[in-house]
């Protein structure tokens, strides 16, 4: 060796591995707008769709007049659920378990439900059309709020299943009732809140929202007639499960389908779904013989595709006097819409809301929860979340807080005291989860360190005597919360959505030179996949993470997965990814032994190499192992250097956090100030610092959204209350305050690469630290709970309320 | 309906092309020029995804009718890379500054930028985070895009006094 001779360090550095801070391949396109979105698809003879929608939120559909439309030039069809009937096409099946209405059949269920599908020769001329196909309508009374959807003289919502009393998940109490599904040990529960020295109790509601993309859905289905073959481009995040729902549906064999998902504008959970507009545009585009668009505006986004949460959550939570948390129950009234179009695995239809118990080691709980139906759109999605665990996490941390008032406690005390303790990992929750890894104290007492939470309680202090006095009109809350979030969904034998298991996978081949190419059954939607899971490869197998192409979202190239949602890329996909690149290892040390003349024992992996045990100088970069699998006849080994994996996770993976809010409240006026927040979150092993920091970032700032001001609120009789930006709160960047990160590291034990995943864990944690804050800045004044979006408005009430203005 | 006749600038070329006078701006670049750099992200001027430059000022392209940019200068996302066809400081910035995640505001994000630049050549964050309240991001909670366009900034301000 001499002094040019790269040390491991520094060949190392050079693959841009884990833990590095790699600037990302996908922006050179991006910042030159030179992406390649669903609507930037262009194709020969193209149509475009656009849908009649119910002006009514329950209505009974007399007659359908298509012929003025019909008349407009350019207009080539409309179709209606009378013609998808005949191909049995004019209801869908929902990821649920229950079917969905592709063109309303009959009767409208909600605002915006698809009537009519009008195709023509472009955008202006369909839109044009869709004002022109007459709908007589007969109003019925319709249901929105959910507490009164099972009352006895509640109108029937859903009259294609109102014998159907046994549902996809056990038997209806009500015809607009959907499921119960109950967890945990309900006598254990009640007996220890029964002899409890204090409990406490709240009704904690988690409004309707919507995810809301930049990009709204849509896609371009085009029918090959001549091969045969059905090629759908479209915003999916979950394409290959698409392929299967589409084949299952249409009776087009599985090999002659096609989805593409092209670049992503973001989703969030709003992609995960399977909407009208893509069946209508395949059956057009099969009717006509040419390629179909369908892309749906804003408002069309925001009334019709899924949104996320409206749980109701009625919580008891027990504890001493000395504040040991005793027992825990919950019932939750989960308001579904029109259609349980839930994205959540098979067999569990409140996604994982049974990790309600937290960050906590609770040893009674017990959860019930009731789905129901009413007139709004239909959904249920996780928005940047894995199954429901935000609305877990939001009910615990609130009733956490709620607990700490009735005890007179600090709440970071009453969390310190009561977290599951680093040495009780891997931890069974009473609710039957195994918690992967954690260290919880660390991590909160960082977190209070580095904020000052001494100096900022006796600041509040301070200031909550000066607002007495009369020298400001200014309330300081300080917002505490911890969240431990379920990812990676998941393991086969319990997580399957429609029976596809939730595995996932990943394909490498080394070209002989030695670069290579990876695809892979997710697909980024910004996370940057690209860039990562070439680091994660780089690591493993010692090539440069410039040199590997990441692919992902082509059905006919990738491997079967079932996509990226619910922060299971890294965990699952990511750990395909690290157990295809060690079957390379192994075949390339076959190599290496083969060309070293050594034992294969002899040999040891440096980086990007393999040496002999005690002689460095004699070794093979990998390099050199991929160009001999092509050029050598290695006896018993075949040529080529390619692997694919599908992992199939033992455990789910469980990030946490320590998360802390600073704001202050003009009670004159409602108006509400983030000073400050702080944000710490423990990921297991880290990728890239840099992506996970802008990960962080933006699930923030949703999490502000959701906490100041998101919310599809509906009228009684159905309408929507406001469904564009206008009145659908996305923060600009003059509202959005600095955010702090940090972070400690407590690898899952369980994955190849210790990764946990990290997408949404600030949505997951932000939203209660948020409403914590905005909870605390009264808490003095008697104030136990006020239900999200803390606008201004309901925030001035608030203050109304308790007397602090006017 | 019957088509105009349109005529105008784009990104320094000479176009022209029949549109119908209610024909939206954002849709004739991206159908029309197949500039399908600027975005449509809603359907109310509030998301600022087709951010454009029309003679020296940043538009929403989904609010501007093609007949209003009728003999008009228009600057796109594809316009904004130096001559040479090497990324500009601000896309640079971006990518240097983790500025963007979906890629989907971006273009408008980076086109309003550009704009901002010219008419502030020394913004202040709170000057930045006004001078792009009209375009929304849903993915990076803007922190990264702040300190992308701080760095181009400084980046131009250097380069400017390099040349003088
Ligand atoms: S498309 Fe949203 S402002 Fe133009
Ligand atoms: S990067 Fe996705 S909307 Fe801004």
């Amino acid at each position: 060796m001499n002094d040019q001779t790269p040390t491991a360090v520094e060949r190392a550095e050079k693959l841009q591995g884990l833990g590095s801070k790699r600037k990302r391949v996908e922006d050179a396109r991006f910042t030159q707008g030179k992406g390649n979105y669903v609507d930037d698809i262009k194709l020969p003879g193209m149509l475009f769709g656009d849908f009649v929608r119910s002006p009514y939120g329950h209505a009974r559909i007399k007659s359908i007049d298509k012929a003025a439309a019909l008349a407009v030039p350019g207009v080539v069809a409309v179709l209606t659920a009378e013609d998808l009937k005949p191909l049995n096409l004019h209801y869908m099946p929902t990821l649920a378990g229950d079917v969905q209405a592709v063109l309303a059949d009959e009767k409208v269920l909600f605002q915006g439900q698809e009537v009519a599908f009008v195709v023509a020769e472009n955008r202006y001329v369909a839109a044009d059309a869709v004002d022109l196909v007459e709908v007589d309508y007969e109003q019925l009374p319709a249901i929105n709020d959910p507490f009164k959807a099972m009352d006895a003289d509640a109108p029937v919502l859903r009259e294609d299943i109102k014998d159907k009393m046994e549902g996809a998940h056990g038997p209806r109490k009500h015809v607009n009732h959907i499921f119960t599904w109950e967890v945990g040990d309900k006598d254990a529960a009640h007996k220890a809140i029964s002899e409890a020295e204090v409990v406490a109790e709240e009704m904690i509601s988690y409004q309707r929202v919507h995810p809301c993309p930049l990009e709204t859905c849509g896609c371009v289905a085009s029918m090959d007639k001549i091969n045969g073959k059905l090629t759908i481009w479209g915003t999916f995040q979950a394409p290959h499960a698409v392929r299967t729902v589409a084949s299952l549906i249409t009776n087009i064999p599985e090999h002659n389908i096609r989805i593409i998902s092209p670049d992503i504008g973001g989703g969030f959970g709003n992609k995960v779904g399977v909407y009208p507009g893509y069946i209508c545009s395949a059956v057009a585009s099969i009717v006509t013989g040419v390629p179909i668009k369908w892309i749906e505006d804003r408002i069309e986004n925001l009334t019709s595709t899924a949104f996320a949460r409206d749980y109701h959550m009625k919580g008891r939570i027990s504890a001493t006097s000395d504040g040991k948390i005793t027992g825990l129950d919950c019932h939750v009234l989960a308001d579904h819409g029109a259609f349980d179009a839930c994205a959540d695995p098979t067999k569990f239809p409140a996604g994982f809301f049974n990790i309600c118990t937290g960050s906590y080691d609770i040893p009674a709980a017990h959860v019930t929860v009731d789905g129901v139906y009413t007139n709004k759109a239909p959904g249920g999605v996780a928005y940047r979340c894995s199954f429901r665990v935000t609305e877990a996490s939001y009910f615990i941390e609130r009733m956490v807080d709620v607990l700490a008032r009735k005890l007179d406690m600090d709440p970071a005390d009453l969390r310190l005291k009561n977290f599951i303790k680093k040495e009780q990992f891997p931890y069974t929750s009473v609710l039957g989860w195994e918690y992967d890894s954690g260290d919880y104290e660390t991590a909160l007492d960082k977190a209070m360190k580095t904020v000052d939470y001494t100096g900022l309680r006796a600041e509040q202090k301070a200031n909550r005597e000066a607002f007495d006095r009369g020298e400001t009109r200014k309330l300081m809350g300080i917002g505490v919360a911890f969240f431990t979030e379920i990812v990676g969904a998941g393991p086969v034998k319990n997580c399957d959505i429609l029976g596809l298991g939730m595995f996932d996978s990943c394909e490498i081949r080394i070209h002989p030179t030695g670069s290579a190419i990876a695809r892979l059954g997710t697909i980024s939607q910004g996370q940057g996949h690209a860039t990562t899971f070439a680091q994660i490869l780089a690591s493993e197998i010692g090539i440069p993470a410039d040199m590997i192409t990441i692919e992902e979202g082509d059905t006919d190239t990738a491997p079967y997965g079932l996509g990226t949602y619910g922060s299971r890329s890294t965990p699952v996909a990511g750990a395909a990814t690290a157990m295809a690149g060690r079957k390379i290892r192994a075949k390339a040390q076959m190599i290496a032994a083969y060309l070293l003349e050594v034992h294969e024992d002899d040999l040891e992996w440096d980086v990007d190499r393999f040496q002999v045990k005690g002689n460095p100088e004699s070794h093979k970069t990998m390099a050199e192992l991929a160009f001999a699998s092509y050029n050598q006849a290695i006896p018993g080994l075949e040529p080529g250097l390619e692997a694919v994996s599908y992992y199939d996770p033992p455990n789910m993976t469980y990030p946490f956090g320590a998360y802390l809010c600073v704001l202050d409240i003009d009670v004159d006026t409602g108006v509400t100030d983030v000073r400050r927040f702080y944000a710490l979150d423990d990921c297991g092993t880290r990728i890239n610092p840099m992506i996970i920091e802008g990960q962080v970032h933006g699930g923030l700032t949703e999490a502000l959204a959701i906490a100041m001001g998101q919310e599809i609120a509906y009228d009684e009789i159905g309408n929507v209350k406001g469904a564009t930006l206008l009145d659908f709160y996305l923060p600009t960047a003059v509202e959005t305050p600095a955010w702090e990160t940090d972070y400690t590291v407590t690898p899952s034990p369980h994955h190849p690469i210790g990764a946990k995943g990290v997408g949404e864990s600030p949505n997951v944690g932000g939203v209660s630290a948020f409403s914590n804050a905005v909870n605390d800045a009264f808490a003095h004044k008697g104030l136990t709970h006020t239900q999200m979006p803390h606008d201004h408005w309901r925030v001035w009430k608030t203050a109304e309320k308790l007397g602090l203005n006017g | 309906m019957s088509k105009m006749h349109v005529k105008m600038t784009v990104n320094g070329k000479p176009v022209e092309g029949l549109a119908e006078p209610r024909t939206l701006l954002i849709h004739f670049l991206r159908e029309d020029l197949n500039l399908t750099g600027p975005h449509i992200g809603c359907d109310t001027s509030h998301c600022g995804a087709c951010t454009v430059d029309l003679d020296g000022k940043s538009v929403k392209s989904c609010t501007v009718f093609v007949a209003q940019a009728n003999g008009a200068e228009v600057t796109t996302i594809e316009g904004i890379a130096n001559p040479d066809g090497t990324l500009h400081a601000l896309q640079e910035a971006f990518r240097e500054h983790h500025g963007l995640q979906c890629g989907f505001c971006t273009p408008g994000m980076i086109t309003r930028a550009h704009r901002l630049l010219q008419e502030n050549p020394n913004p202040t964050e709170a000057e930045i985070r006004m001078g792009i309240s009209g375009n929304l991001c849903r993915c990076t909670g803007y922190q990264n895009i702040v300190k992308s366009i701080t760095a181009a900034a400084e980046q131009l301000a250097s380069m400017k006094e390099a040349a003088e």
